[in-house]
């Protein structure tokens, strides 16, 4: 992580007395009050937070108003173990996990609440770690933390650390994003390579060595689809391939598309096995962890529906900017297989990709 | 990862297609033994690409749907601490949801028990040398690819004195397999794709005299899409011209006598047992249980098991997928009653498992 040369590196709590969380640090009397003034406060540095308020006020200015634009509210919930892994921590993905909901509703993304849930022993470093990079990350995707909330639970009754984030962004006149919109004919773009996350996450967690470091690829991605849609290209869905991966999303869009409408047949997806970037090495974990990379979880990817006579400008759009430099047309919306997701393997037959039911687990050979 | 775009190339397994269409002449049954290459074989389509004189049936060479009921709820009933002992579970993950009698480890797991997923037996004894207050219990399931590793497990066990570490052991053997359903009055079979991993511990020496008796070719083959489909070409050859040899495709891997250290370390540790397998029944010398010498690391030995296992009427048809005499589309629960998040049977459950490949890559 880079450093902001403002940004004191030592916890502002006195570690010597309080090194590790205590129950009384949510007990609502004086080390919660220090806890909040002298951590959370410093560390987002907002105006709103440093009100102390129970809630924020946000000031509405030109953009929310604006004839036409809409709000956008989103909230997620980050418990991932471990709290700190090759290329992020909890604290990133807190951050990045909302304003890329926000984003892929089309919308600019504002403001975040966030709502921290700390195990009594939880070392009080770790949560200015965390509370840190969690301040980069903001800054970074140009939103403002401006409320929260602290609660401590019993040691055992939590894992070290969860945060909730809600976030507010603003969706401009003329924007709506959503698989109603999606026509047969729209290309599937995808903005980079898949699987990191997943396998970052579960090198750390089985205590796996890869000659290479695979890192996470948590990243914000609103600036990347505020160019996208600032090119006045017909983009009619977007979806940010988290939890389950590509083939999870893609099948989440298809089980809409599949419905039909008054008038008209089901759709379906067709992708192209070639076409989806998978690095050698997060492919070759897979292979020896017996996972399928297309299920695997990212952070900082996504898949954009765009009109057919749009497609090719969006790409460029996409490949100008660092977190699209790879992207990709991976397929496409088709009036059969509605309601599924067919792939057009690398030895070209054809197959459904269904979703998992479950985790997946990795196998014996 | 290197080396592995080269067996997935478009254009060589199109090639290859055609060689196998160009030899054949008539209907074949052709059987791939192992689950890996099951799942392949539909992940990458390859049957599909196939002339239709070419029928694939799947083999039992999945351990997960093999391995019988009775052996899963010991390991619930371990995994549980029932008898007081605080247990971790160390287990492959594709064994988790694999159905007991009453439930699976992932459930065990939910009510508080401490299961883990490990990728090798060697993690579990690490496990047991750093939590000494705890019995460690790693479960043994696999073929004889996973085999050594165990016994490696058991050996170092032995050698660090290590007291609080035990197996579950429900190793089975593949030849013994074979000639159970080659020797089935209604098996179908007339050449097999023998499971490239498991031949590079134990070569295919076994497998000649079955090619024998049986007058069957056995091709050893890889899990690659042009492993798989060289394999099949090789097999086809072998059928058309009258010959039953057994041919080794994978020789980038296998070798005639196998990987030999491993064959002796598996022979110091374990004897050869009869063993149940789920849907195929008990197979004589099909299985591997730990020598008298290493008693002390066997798990049904530690824990007094009390356990009796009754696996009610079903409606699946596992045991017939596994032998080959059906495909999983042709169970009437297949994908109505029987799905991966309501399994009827381990052959649903798996990753390796046919009727899971069905599901997952061939839904009609």
């Amino acid at each position: 992580m880079d450093e902001t040369a403002d940004f004191s590196l030592s916890c502002p709590v006195p570690i010597a007395r309080y090194p590790k969380v205590l129950l009384a640090h949510g007990g609502g009397g004086r080390l919660m009050r220090q806890l909040i003034e002298k951590m959370v406060v410093p560390a987002f540095g907002s105006e709103a937070l440093g009100e102390l308020h129970d809630g924020a006020e946000l000031e509405l200015s030109g953009a929310v108003l604006e004839p036409g634009a809409r709000l956008a509210f989103t909230t997620d919930s980050f418990v991932v173990s471990p709290l700190f892994f090759p290329g992020g921590d909890i604290g990133v993905l807190a951050v990045n996990g909302t304003v890329n909901d926000l984003a892929m509703c089309g919308a600019r993304p504002l403001y975040l609440s966030a709502a921290l849930i700390l195990e009594e022993g939880l070392p009080m470093e770790t949560l200015w770690r965390v509370l840190r990079s969690m301040k980069q990350a903001a800054d970074k995707a140009g939103v403002v933390v401006v409320t929260g909330d602290t609660k401590v639970v019993e040691h055992g009754k939590g894992d070290g650390l969860f945060i909730t984030t809600a976030g507010i962004g603003v969706i401009g006149p003329g924007r709506a994003m959503s698989p109603s919109r999606v026509r047969a004919g729209d290309l599937i773009l995808l903005n980079g390579d898949v699987g990191r996350h997943g396998v970052a996450i579960m090198s750390v967690r089985e205590g796996l060595q890869f000659e290479s470091v695979i890192e996470s690829d948590t990243a914000p991605l609103a600036d990347l689809v505020t160019a996208m849609l600032d090119s006045r290209a017909e983009v009619h869905c977007l979806r940010d391939l988290t939890r389950g991966g590509l083939v999870s999303a893609l099948n989440e869009i298809a089980g809409s598309l599949g419905r039909g409408r008054p008038g008209s047949q089901g759709l379906g997806i067709v992708i192209d096995e070639g076409e989806i970037p998978v690095r050698e090495d997060v492919e070759g974990a897979c292979e020896l962890l017996g996972l399928d990379p297309l299920y695997v979880a990212n952070e900082g990817r996504f898949v954009a529906f765009v009109a057919p006579q749009d497609a090719r400008r969006v790409l460029d759009v996409m490949r100008a900017h660092p977190l699209g430099r790879e992207a990709r047309i991976i397929g496409q919306v088709v009036e059969s297989h509605a309601g599924q997701v067919v792939m057009k393997t690398r030895v070209g037959t054809n197959r459904v990709v269904d979703m998992l039911s479950g985790e997946q687990l990795p196998r014996i050979c | 990862m290197k080396f592995l775009e080269e067996y997935r190339d478009p254009e060589a397994a199109r090639r290859m297609v055609q060689a196998i269409r160009r030899a054949t002449t008539r209907p074949w049954t052709i059987m791939e033994v192992c689950g890996g290459q099951t799942h392949n074989l539909i992940r990458f389509g390859i049957d599909e690409l196939l002339p239709e004189a070419i029928t694939l049936v799947h083999g039992p060479g999945c351990p997960v749907c093999v391995t019988p009921v009775e052996i899963i709820d010991e390991a619930l009933e371990i995994a549980s601490g029932k008898d007081g002992r605080p247990v971790v579970f160390c287990s492959f993950g594709d064994m988790l949801r694999v159905p007991g009698s009453r439930k699976d480890l992932l459930a065990v797991r939910a009510e508080g028990a401490d299961v883990r997923v490990v990728y090798s037996p060697l993690d579990a004894l690490r496990l047991a040398v750093e939590a000494p207050e705890r019995e460690v219990v790693f479960f043994a399931v696999g073929f004889e690819t996973t085999a050594p590793a165990t016994a490696m497990a058991v050996f170092r066990a032995r050698e660090l004195g290590v007291r609080n570490f035990s197996i579950l052991v429900a190793h089975v053997r593949v030849p013994p397999a074979l000639e159970t359903i080659l020797s089935s009055p209604r098996s179908r079979v007339q050449g097999f794709l023998a499971a490239g991993h498991v031949c590079t511990v134990m070569g295919y020496e076994e497998y000649e005299p079955i090619a024998e008796r049986y007058r069957v070719p056995i091709v050893v083959t890889g899990f690659e899409p042009l492993d798989l489909l060289q394999g099949i070409y090789m097999c086809v050859r072998q059928l058309e011209e009258g010959r039953a040899e057994v041919e080794n495709q994978y020789a980038r891997a296998v070798r005639r006598e196998g990987n030999v250290p491993a064959r002796q370390l598996i022979e110091k540790v374990f004897e050869v047992v009869p063993r149940r397998w789920r849907g195929l029944g008990t197979i004589a010398d099909s299985g591997l249980r730990l020598r008298p010498a290493y008693r002390e690391f066997d798990a049904e030995h530690r824990f007094s098991l009390s356990y009796v296992s009754e696996e009610g009427p079903s409606e699946c048809i596992g045991g017939l997928v596994l032998q080959g005499l059906n495909r999983p589309h042709e169970c009437p629960a297949f994908g109505k009653r029987c799905t991966p998040e309501h399994p009827l049977g381990a052959p649903m459950v798996s990753a390796e498992g046919a009727c899971a490949a069905y599901y997952r890559y061939r839904r009609p």
